[in-house]
């Protein structure tokens, strides 16, 4: 209630520049509030188990960043550790998407193909994808297959189930419009159907990218992972290493916000059009 | 020529909304169809344009029995915000049915200018729809019927959601349309002074299951405009007459040739 009306007394005197400057303050003083009172309890406990937080950031940039200029100053490690993990999340996200929209659209305009298999997707959907991952490990080849498929397993449900919600309901004018005019299936699907289905694909591709990251990780931390950050998880932890520990944990709650950050700017840019739309 | 006989629609959950209805539209007329609300005027419009299949009957348009959606036929729906695309800016939305005719990319931005010049948006091709008014947005896809040069342009009640003086404007568009293009057009309305000041005949449906009750020739000038028209006593008489039937009046031996009556 405070910060509310603190940012809207100081909105009124900046300028639009100012006025975006103070929003991010204010969003960020919680954030800062928070590792502040972290630094100071971690250091008056002084517990092996909870390094503060400037000694994690210290451990991270000298893990990670401490690499050539050139590199951007990325270390060797980073390109060991992180790209692997990353490689693999996008991999994994991408053949979530190309398979989960396909086969969306094909359900969602099939009415009898949606209600046969929608009980049966719902089910796979609500199987909590890191119990599949004993079974993948049998299944497919240890290391990047079965982390990939993890991967896909989990991604692919909200992806395909919005994707054929969005898909089956596309306004029956803009339908009957898409006939009237003889529009061939598929000058359909790409001036009518998928543009009227994106606004769910995307929510859905935002649920598949967090559900991604969780098996990233959730499936390096595996037996027969040789590389990745799970892997390195994994690994400070049989050292009781805390402040690599706790290095990783914070590079993946960073990474889950950048990504997050990066898909809502980019839906945000692709969907202006339909929000504008659908108000008017 | 546009030729219905025995059309007859029987919807799923048993509703009879055409029972028997027999019309012929010639070449380049402009039929109002009227009657009131309910009464089965959009499943003959719909039938016509091959987007539900009638239970009986038969549809021919010049000489073709109507099977699915005809290949030189236009729809302008009612509901021009849900019929346009908000993703495509006004140009492409014009320009898409003509992907259907094997045009280039110049040629069918081409056409689409020319048709939005035509219904006196020549500025507004690169705007979304959204950012126009609901009249203006009734025009781009009246603009997207034009260019498709459709034989036969089949209207929903196209001005049923702008306001009264936009209607008066888009009723003028399509009368000139209609002598420009010589276009056959079938409007269907519940308006009873639209349906006399656009038409070159009136068709007035029962209630429903939609028969043709009654079928009056227009005989105002061709060029007509909104004071003058409105107030030449054929248009008062027609008006009346109309209003008559469209609330279930019986039709005034002499009154009128319905020809559409002959068959049944």
């Amino acid at each position: 209630m405070t910060a509310a009306t603190l940012g809207a007394g100081t909105a009124r005197r900046g300028g639009p520049a100012g006025r975006a400057a103070r929003g991010l303050l204010h969003r960020l003083l919680p954030l800062v509030l928070l590792i502040a009172g972290w630094e100071a309890a971690t250091r008056a406990s002084d517990s092996p188990f909870f390094p503060p937080p400037s000694q994690i950031v210290r451990r991270m940039r000298d893990m990670w960043l401490s690499g050539p200029a050139n590199h951007l100053y990325f270390s060797a490690e980073a390109g060991d550790s992180i790209m692997p993990s990353l490689g693999r999340m996008f991999l994994g996200l991408a053949l979530s998407v190309v398979v989960g929209v396909l086969l969306g659209l094909a359900l969602g305009r099939s009415e009898q193909a949606l209600a046969y298999l929608e009980p049966l997707l719902q089910f796979c959907r609500v199987i909590p994808p890191p119990t599949l991952v004993p079974v993948f490990i049998v299944l497919f080849d240890l290391g990047t297959q079965m982390q990939v498929a993890s991967i896909i397993f989990s991604a692919i449900w909200p992806i395909l189930l919005n994707t054929a919600d969005g898909a089956r309901s596309v306004d029956p004018v803009q339908m009957a419009t898409a006939q009237a005019f003889r529009l061939s299936a598929v000058q359909r699907l790409r001036f009518v159907i998928i543009p009227s289905a994106l606004p769910k694909i995307f929510a859905g591709l935002r649920l598949a990218l967090s559900l991604a990251l969780i098996l990233m990780v959730f499936s390096e931390l595996l037996p027969g992972t040789s590389d990745g950050l799970g892997f390195e998880l994994t690994n400070a932890q049989s050292q009781s290493d805390l402040p690599t520990i706790w290095s990783v944990i914070v590079l993946l709650g960073i990474l889950g916000y950048l990504f997050n950050t990066i898909l809502l700017a980019v839906e945000r840019r692709i969907l202006a059009k339909h929000r504008a739309g659908a108000k008017g | 020529m546009l030729q219905i006989t025995g059309l007859t629609h029987s919807y799923a959950d048993g509703h009879l909304a055409l029972d028997g209805l027999d019309l012929t539209v010639p070449d380049g007329e402009l039929v109002s169809i009227v009657g009131p609300s309910g009464c089965g005027k959009s499943t003959l419009l719909r039938c016509t344009a091959g987007l539900i299949r009638p239970t009986g009957g038969r549809l021919t348009l010049n000489g073709a029995p109507i099977g699915g959606v005809p290949d030189d036929l236009a729809v302008v729906f009612q509901d021009y915000s849900r019929s346009l695309f908000p993703w495509l800016t006004v140009r492409d939305n014009v320009a898409l049915p003509l992907r259907r005719r094997g045009k280039s990319r110049a040629e069918r931005r081409a056409a689409a200018q020319e048709a939005l010049e035509s219904v006196g948006l020549p500025d507004a091709g690169r705007k979304y729809p959204w950012q126009l008014s609901g009249g203006m947005q009734q025009r781009v896809s009246i603009a997207r019927a034009l260019a498709y040069r459709p034989s036969l342009m089949l209207m929903d009640e196209p001005f049923g959601s702008v306001d009264a003086q936009t209607r008066e404007d888009l009723e003028d568009l399509v009368l000139q349309v209609h002598r420009n293009e010589k276009m056959t057009i079938l409007l269907v309305t519940h308006d009873i002074d639209e349906s006399v000041y656009v038409g070159d005949r009136v068709v007035v449906l029962n209630r429903s299951p939609a028969r043709v009750h009654a079928d009056l020739p227009v005989s105002l000038p061709a060029v007509r405009d909104q004071i003058g028209t409105r107030s030449d006593p054929e248009f008062v008489r027609l008006r009346a007459e109309v209003g008559r039937l469209v609330r279930g009046g019986a039709k005034v031996a002499g009154a009128a040739p319905a020809d559409a009556d002959r068959g049944t």
